[in-house]
């Protein structure tokens, strides 16, 4: 239960019904009799059908290689595990998808070996936030899927779609917003400087964080929930009983394509782009099996596969892709996204969080 | 039947499964818990083993004593509700038919069966805008609009009072089934109302019990961490929440931990000082 209710991507359950359980009965989730193999580790749910649906029965037979996937849990637990392993000299999974957080905490051990980027054929047209680097240089991990976080009302009650993060702070929305509960998954610190203060890196400073928080500070009145349960929000959103908020932009449009009024809009801002990366274990032997996977999955015509049937954003640039327009709009947006500044949440996490909880709870 | 004391070692063999299990899945994972609430928290890592106070030095703020002091208030609080409710319920309860006394026994029971998840998603409909209770009322005209009840303290209160209420009724059920009914009757012949006789007669006969229920209601819901996240705002998160937060989302097991032992040894002065003072009366009526 507990599990279920803080899964970061429980969302993806409501996407999972229809397409994964499809593809599901008619794929076999883990191929045999080949002669080379990878683990890969994936996000456990919607994430982890979708792929064993659409992606890796066609990785099979395009390289020859199967691929074992193993549901990963969510939150660090795959991190400690995969870290305990490689200290043993093991990697229960060879490639593993993980989120921005748990790179960094990797990096500071060494844990993902790095990646021959000579053998990315697609390197090169990569978005810049895509390629996880260690301080050295090395590339420690790929974008592997990438998802947006957006400002979403309810049509009823905003006929106009608002155009800026600003209107989390306008007082005309007294009591009406729903705001993830967390400092690391809200990322409201982030649009709080971007809207406000000139951009992320005004959050550098302890100074400027302080601002970040003050101004974040004038929004309490407006929310009437703090969510860690997205199942609370979404169905709050479409009665319009909490009219306003943040929340995932796919997860909305479809929502919205089944009739429920409800809109996900990109702010002039931009919307929050949250993502994971393929990261090598540097227990793993399948080292050019692995360059091979990631290089696979970084294709335009894989990213554009990805965005039709999983609904995550490409993290290749858009003129590579054959997708149309709605396609593109319906995972992703031409505005400069917001990026967060994940690197706070390593060095500064506790800070973060206390200051956090005091401001929302005081 | 006389009893007579365990004269061999293998007398207490039938205990040694109870203790075994209580040994293993509740000393050693709290003992764990005491372990590591003294470990050394790194930040964005893990935890390395040490013997450090820092996880208790960051819980002694005002802002946690705050948090704490809500926690235990709530508690308490739901604690007296169901037990003011609960009472004068069971002790009816007990004078009706059989099977009417089994019918109700049966609605409860499966109030019991709903999880924690079930009983918050259902109140915060029935206390929304949309489709709440409040439209009822606009509908029998007893009110202009529909408004919304939550999130809020009594939210949170009544949701957490619904979810206890049927342990409190199965706990006060044996005992005022086995009152003696000779005692209101001799009340009543004596000349009490029937309401004077129950709170003369029946309520300081069971003052044991109450008091047992009180403990145990108490220490029922200091544990809930969803309905108050549910159904409240972030004022009326408890400190079960903050303790979810850190072991989950911040990885910070220390401190988590810290707080656990801290709630426990808080519980259990309460618990103390309760009996304590429940002895106290005794002994001076």
């Amino acid at each position: 239960m507990t599990k279920f209710l803080n899964s970061p991507i429980s969302r993806r359950a409501v996407l999972g019904g229809t397409a994964a359980a499809i593809g599901a009965l008619s794929m076999p989730s883990i191929l045999r009799a080949q002669d080379r193999s990878l683990k890969v580790g994936v996000y456990g749910g919607y994430f982890k059908d979708s792929f064993d649906a659409n992606i890796f029965p066609d990785f099979t037979s395009a390289t020859g290689i199967a691929v074992e996937s193993i549901a990963e849990p969510t939150g660090e637990a795959w991190l400690v595990q995969l870290e305990q392993a490689a200290k043993a000299g093991v990697a229960p999974a060879d490639v593993s998808m993980m989120s921005q957080v748990a790179m960094l905490k990797g990096q500071s051990t060494d844990l993902w070996a790095p990646i021959d980027t000579s053998k990315i054929r697609n390197y090169d047209d990569l978005l810049g936030q895509f390629v996880n680097k260690y301080p050295d240089g090395r590339v420690a991990g790929i974008g592997a899927v990438a998802w947006y976080i957006t400002l979403v009302t309810n049509t009823d009650a905003y006929p106009e779609a608002p155009d800026s993060w600003a209107a989390l702070w306008d007082p005309a929305n007294a009591d009406k917003l729903g705001l993830l509960a967390l400092v690391s998954n809200s990322f409201l610190l982030e649009v709080t400087a971007k809207t406000y203060l000139g951009g992320t890196k005004a959050l550098d400073t302890e100074e400027g964080l302080n601002k970040a928080f003050e101004k974040l500070a004038e929004v309490k009145p407006n929310v009437r929930l703090w969510y860690r349960d997205e199942a609370q929000f979404e169905q709050a959103l479409k009665s319009g009983e909490i009219p306003m908020g943040q929340y995932y932009h796919d997860v909305t449009g479809l929502a919205a394509a089944d009739g429920n009024p409800v809109r996900s809009t990109f702010p002039k801002e931009g919307g929050i782009q949250d993502s994971g990366c393929w990261a090598l274990s540097r227990a793993s032997g399948k080292v050019e099996e692995a360059h091979v996977f990631i290089d696979y999955m970084s294709q335009p015509e894989i990213q554009a596969t990805l965005s039709r049937k999983v609904g995550t954003a490409p993290t290749l640039k858009r003129d590579l892709l054959d997708l149309t327009a709605e396609e593109f709009a319906s995972v992703s947006s031409d505005i400069d996204p917001i990026i967060p500044r994940y690197d706070l949440y390593q060095t500064k996490s506790d800070w973060l969080n206390q200051k956090w909880t005091e401001m929302i709870v005081g | 039947m006389r009893r007579e004391a365990p004269q061999k070692l293998t007398d207490y063999a039938p205990l040694a499964f109870p203790a075994i299990m209580l040994t293993l899945f509740f000393v050693i994972p709290f003992g764990t818990m005491i372990a590591v609430s003294f470990f050394q928290r790194q930040q964005g890592g893990f935890y390395t083993p040490a013997f450090v106070l820092s996880n208790y030095e960051r819980f002694a703020s005002l802002f946690f004593a705050n948090v704490l002091g809500f926690s235990l208030m709530l508690a308490v609080l739901v604690a007296i509700c169901c037990v003011a409710i609960g009472v004068p319920f069971t002790y009816l309860l007990t004078r009706m038919s059989r099977r009417a006394q089994i019918v109700w026994m049966v609605a409860l029971l499966s109030v019991l069966s709903l999880s924690e998840v079930i009983i918050g998603f259902a109140w915060s409909t029935l206390f929304s805008r949309t489709a709440g209770i409040t439209n009822l009322l606009v509908a029998l005209g007893l009110m202009e609009k529909a408004v919304a009840l939550s999130p809020g303290f009594p939210a949170v209160l009544t949701a957490m009072v619904y979810q206890a209420l049927p342990y409190t009724i199965l706990v006060l059920y044996p005992a005022l089934v086995r009152l003696d009914p000779t005692l209101t009757e001799a009340a009543r012949t004596l000349g009490a109302s029937p309401l004077r006789a129950f709170f003369t007669v029946v309520v300081p006969a069971l003052r044991a019990t109450i008091l047992a229920t009180l403990i145990m209601v108490f220490i029922f819901a200091l544990g809930s961490y969803l309905l108050p996240q549910i159904l409240g705002r972030p004022q009326h998160w408890t400190l079960s929440v903050l303790i979810t937060d850190q072991a989950i989302y911040q990885s910070n097991m220390p401190f988590a931990a810290a707080m656990a032992v801290f709630l426990v040894l808080v519980t259990l002065a309460m618990v103390a000082l309760t009996l304590f003072a429940g002895r106290k009366r005794e002994a001076a009526a």
